[in-house]
């Protein structure tokens, strides 16, 4: 009883702890450069389509390779009902539901023709799928134009609330919020919420229904488990997570075109949720930060360091980058395999007891 | 008539080339059940180091098949080097990990290719000097050219000779047996490591053709064509039934003629004044006007939806039986 408590203390001072240096992290971060709460919003995006691509791959073992598809969704849908495009100019709070059940829609046009596939069949048609959408995305501008094609779509409202524009700088008691910050805290109340969500599921009776049919899907259909309608749900909720996600980026880009969503993007999506281990939630978070972060450290830290040792630039900056990223990603593979915080389960597999 | 025959043999000719790919994806699918991402680089490379031989050597006004010969025997052994290199240092080690841990591997050694070809090669589209003379003979009212020619025999020898060394030689039959049971293979006295990574180099020189008669045939190549070509092969391998032989050569050839059939005909079939009914409606039919749905630029989408046709009611391909129990 008394550890139960002390621990519930440490649980309470961390979460304090966390939840003040979440606040004062924009502050920080604006006094290093705007550039850096941009790309810390981008992260917490990143962190988002993780969460959402682990409920599918993580907690239900179905490997999604086009994962990209239902953040192209969510962004196109705030897109198309938000922009001068077609004169639509509708609230956020009406279009992000909307942009999240047309993903778990898409969610579902994936799943169902896909539920007897297994393993690396399964990869290849979600693959598919997410190059599918992308190429009706790039050409749905003919004969009728929906998406306004390559070009993409421009001028996309910012959220607001009351007067209040997620776009404008503001100055509330003596502190200057700029755009990025209060998208920033938009965004972590969404990840909180996900997070939420992804722990409370993970211990549900789906959520242990997803593990059977992720660790043998014949005996989890003995089990009375109904493996389709779970698989279906696996594939819908993850979809709606992206399409969330889509939504405000949509909103924060204020552009959007095909570019932004090419199969090198899921990929990077399904890295970090293996390179941080699936399954995981707190691992999954940490690898879509690290992803998400390595590449813009390196490219604020490659460049002078190759001025300071040759006295110039002997490579592109960019490509010693990609460089690196590829290494990194083969590097930490070799020497943690199971992703940098295992998942509960592997774990319990190791020790042998729950 | 004729563009149905022209498209068939356009298709044919560039569905030899996925098979080849395919091979290698196949091969190293069967053997160790690893979606090896690096593949399509294998054979980007391979382009790359024919592209450089060959303009090397053009001005030296050798003959044409021979120069092209050098660059093909320069570019396979590089290939193998590379393909042995990435299974010795990214597989091997994680061979009893989780199952995505060599994916994730895979990823990151195709990514470091790509960025060592674009120090090498640039970022520039390179254009393979034209030294082949081509001749068109007509067949049956469509044309084909003697590059088509060479690529079909080149290709249709290779899987030949690549289905003589899997079922009739020694490391053949150690290879089918790896991919049965790697364990009993040891135990049977098969070298599982050699044949493992013999399969890797056979795979990889697979490649190198494939990509040196993929350049010639479209004249160019770039560091990002692997990814696009690798994603085609891939495919092809997984409609044939990912980690059988003949399923990749059937994928890739049917993959190449469904894609070019595709290209062809999808602009007329939607084209939506076409259709008397709805031509009356569309104002942009007056006068000769046309109203296309969806024009060639899907052609990429066919091969995606002829996929998941057959896997919607094949789940394990044309003529795969084995099937993986989890991502």
């Amino acid at each position: 009883m008394k550890d139960w408590r002390q621990r519930r203390g440490v649980l309470l001072a961390g979460g304090i702890l966390i939840a003040i240096s979440l606040a004062l992290l924009p502050f920080a971060l604006a006094q290093v450069g705007t550039s850096w709460v941009r790309i810390t919003n981008y992260a917490i995006l990143y962190v988002l389509l993780a969460l959402g691509l682990n409920i599918v791959v993580g907690f239900a073992g179905l490997l999604d390779l086009g994962y990209i598809a239902f953040y192209a969704v969510g962004a196109y849908t705030y897109a198309l009902l938000a922009s001068p495009h077609f004169n639509l100019h509708l609230p956020f709070w009406i279009i992000l539901p909307i942009g999240a059940a047309i993903a778990a829609f898409f969610g579902l046009l994936l799943g169902a023709p896909t539920l007897k596939l297994r393993g690396d069949y399964l990869a290849i048609v979600t693959l598919g799928f997410g190059e599918i959408v992308r190429i009706f995305l790039n050409n749905l501008s003919r004969p009728v134009n929906i998406t306004n094609g390559p070009q993409g779509i421009a001028r996309i409202d910012p959220f607001h609330i009351d007067g209040v524009n997620f776009a404008q700088p503001e100055t509330i008691a003596g502190l200057q919020f700029s755009g990025p910050i209060k998208y920033y805290y938009l965004l972590v109340l969404v990840m909180l919420a996900v997070i939420v969500v992804n722990l409370r599921l993970q211990n549900s009776r789906i959520g242990r229904a997803w593990e059977a049919i992720r660790e043998d899907e014949i005996a989890a259909r003995a089990m009375g488990i109904d493996t389709r309608n779970m698989k279906l749900l696996a594939f819908a909720m993850g979809a709606s997570f992206g399409g969330i996600a889509g939504g405000i980026f949509s909103a924060i880009q204020a552009f959007i075109s095909p570019e932004s969503f090419v199969l090198v993007e899921s990929i990077m999506v399904v890295s970090m949720v293996v390179l941080g281990g699936m399954g995981n939630v707190g691992g999954v978070i940490l690898g879509a930060i690290l992803l998400s972060f390595t590449p813009e450290l390196l490219r604020w830290t490659v460049d002078p360091a190759q001025q300071a040792l040759f006295g110039r630039s002997l490579i592109e900056p960019e490509v010693i980058r990609m460089l690196l990223f590829g290494l990194a990603l083969v590097l930490i593979m070799l020497f943690r395999p199971a992703g940098l915080l295992p998942s509960a389960v592997r774990k319990r597999e190791l020790t042998g007891h729950a | 008539m004729d563009t149905f025959l022209q498209q068939v043999i356009n298709g044919l000719t560039a569905g030899s080339v996925y098979a080849v790919v395919a091979l290698g994806y196949t091969m190293v699918y069967g053997i160790i059940q690893l979606i090896n991402f690096a593949h399509g680089e294998v054979v980007m490379i391979g382009a790359m180091v024919a592209f450089t031989v060959i303009n090397a050597l053009a001005p030296t006004g050798l003959p044409p098949l021979v120069i092209v010969l050098a660059g093909t025997a320069c570019a396979i052994p590089i290939c193998m080097l590379v393909g042995y290199g990435m299974e010795r240092l990214a597989y091997r080690p994680l061979r009893q990990a989780p199952r995505l841990a060599p994916l994730i591997t895979a990823i990151g050694v195709s990514i470091i290719l790509q960025h060592v070809a674009l120090l090498v090669w640039s970022r520039n589209i390179l254009a393979f000097p034209q030294i082949i003379p081509s001749h068109s003979y007509v067949i049956g009212g469509a044309a084909i050219t003697t590059v088509q020619i060479a690529i079909l025999a080149i290709c249709f020898g290779m899987m030949a000779a690549l289905a003589i060394l899997v079922y009739r030689t020694p490391l053949g039959t150690a290879m089918r047996a790896t991919a049965q049971n790697p364990q009993v293979a040891g135990l049977m006295g098969v070298d599982v490591n050699r044949v493992i990574a013999a399969t890797f180099i056979i795979g990889a020189a697979l490649g190198a053709v494939a990509g040196v008669l993929f350049g010639t045939y479209y004249g160019i190549a770039q560091y990002t064509m692997g990814s696009v070509l690798g994603l085609k092969a891939f495919s092809a391998a997984v409609l044939g039934g990912i980690g059988n032989i003949p399923g990749a050569m059937l994928g890739g050839v049917l993959l190449g003629i469904v894609e070019a059939l595709g290209a062809g005909y999808i602009g007329d079939l939607t084209n939506l004044c076409a259709y008397e009914t709805l031509a009356e409606r569309i104002s942009d039919c007056q006068g000769g006007g046309n109203f296309v749905l969806f024009g060639s630029n899907y052609q990429d989408v066919f091969a995606f939806i002829v996929l998941i046709l057959v896997l919607v009611f094949r789940p394990s391909g044309l003529l795969g039986e084995r099937v993986g129990e989890r991502a």
